[in-house]
């Protein structure tokens, strides 16, 4: 079973501390909820848990059966939303799905994309270009990509950012249905995400 | 929900496949390159065209037209994926490996369209063309694949770096020194028609250049990848 360690972790920018202390260790069926006011360093914090940067202090340890795993083993397995990850504008929704899963290494059909999209409201859109997606679009096609991962690990920052009521609904769904078998982490400030988690990490108080 | 996996080269081809498609849709790269290989060409027919210049200039010219043109788009390649925000999800798709594979397959994609189209062009309005074909196109074919070799891994450097501007030619033109000589002795050696006797050095210097380079780039590019 995969484990997420977090020992003490903190970040300062130069003389900046912006956050200290943070440790939690979470398993599949666990979730988290990383909550805090603007700048209190949520999305700092979910990078620091990919490894897109180095902590000041402290260690995040991703073991499996109780032998730690790098980078390239634990990416597998992790899938992250964010409005900050951009997608390929000059492909199509289709062609996105494809070529990220099959970089990832993994074989996935056309009505498996389908099946995605239609997950999340986006039906009969696999072929607009992506550069044409509204923002709310955008952010379902991610968590579309999402999906085909299947990962055992879901980082969102922000997770209903740009989306509409339908899209919340969907997404809510969506995180609640991954809950059993998936570590969950959210980087929220909206008050009616937090029960989307069972713990909150509370950034900046 | 995948119901299999890829190999690694399918993982390597997925990597080219997406940025030659998404280079033929927006022509980022291509225009770029191609037309400066044209002006330059262009201009460089008028300049010299007239005076005859003998073969070993020529050789010269064919390469600094391929060099400079090369330089105008290939760092496209790294800087594209940070400055449009799509680094972060390649880096989290795939190891760094498949990434440079794939991106160097690319820019050599990139540097055979641009001597198809400069080598006939070349020949017409510069009226002057290789006596040995054969080991012209050797030498064309080795000097891609060290100039795609080297240019992959610096593009990654670059696309790190806040100001880019000329950066890439400015690390480039050390780095591709040797296997330029080498190359231009080979391109000279074959407009006058010589024997492959004469090319022997040079062309060792290249094989072992370019296996050189590929492997310090593999073992340089996950940690620049990475940051």
């Amino acid at each position: 079973m995969l484990k997420l360690d977090v020992q003490n972790l903190a970040k300062r920018f130069g003389a900046r501390k912006v956050f200290d202390n943070i440790s939690f260790t979470l398993e599949p069926g666990q979730s988290i909820a990383i909550v805090g006011p603007n700048g209190s360093g949520k999305t700092t914090l979910l990078r620091l848990l990919i490894g897109f940067s180095i902590p000041t202090k402290g260690r995040v340890v991703y073991s499996e059966e109780g032998k730690h795993l790098d980078f390239d083993s634990y990416r597998k397995h992790l899938a992250f939303v964010s409005p900050y990850l951009a997608l390929y504008g000059s492909l199509t929704a289709r062609e996105n799905l494809h070529f990220i899963s099959r970089v990832n290494g993994d074989k996935v059909s056309d009505p498996e994309i389908e099946s995605a999209l239609a997950l999340v409201g986006l039906e009969g859109r696999g072929d607009d270009f992506v550069s044409a997606h509204s923002s709310g679009m955008l952010q379902r096609l991610k968590y579309a990509a999402a999906i085909l991962k299947n990962p055992t690990i879901l980082m969102i920052d922000e997770p209903t950012s740009n989306l509409d009521d339908s899209g919340k609904k969907i997404i809510f769904d969506l995180i609640d249905k991954s809950r059993k078998d998936c570590i969950i982490i959210l980087a929220t400030n909206e008050k009616e995400e937090y029960s989307l988690a069972d713990r909150l990490c509370q950034l900046g108080s | 929900m995948p119901t299999g996996s890829v190999s690694w080269a399918a993982k390597v081809f997925a990597v080219a496949r997406k940025d030659i498609v998404s280079e033929f849709r927006t022509r980022y790269a291509l225009n770029a390159i191609l037309m400066f290989a044209l002006v330059t060409l262009t201009v460089v027919s008028f300049a010299v065209g007239a005076l005859s210049p003998s073969r070993e200039v020529m050789a010269a010219l064919f390469w600094i037209i391929q060099f400079f043109a090369a330089m105008s788009g290939l760092s496209q390649v790294f800087v594209k994926e940070e400055e449009s925000g799509t680094a972060m999800i390649l880096k989290l798709s795939s190891e760094g490996i498949v990434i440079f594979f794939g991106k160097l397959l690319f820019n050599l994609f990139l540097l055979l369209i641009l001597s198809i189209i400069i080598i006939p062009l070349f020949v017409i309005l510069l009226k002057s063309s290789p006596e040995n074909w054969g080991m012209f196109l050797i030498g064309v074919v080795l000097g891609n694949v060290g100039l795609a070799g080297a240019t992959t891994i610096i593009a990654a450097i670059i696309s790190k770096a806040t100001v880019k501007g000329a950066l890439f030619t400015v690390l480039s033109f050390p780095v591709l020194k040797p296997l330029l000589i080498a190359v231009i002795e080979i391109t000279k050696v074959s407009f006058l028609g010589g024997t492959d006797a004469e090319v022997s050095s040079p062309l060792q210097l290249i094989i072992a250049y370019d296996v050189v380079m590929t492997t310090l780039s593999i073992m340089l590019f996950d940690f620049v990848w990475r940051q």
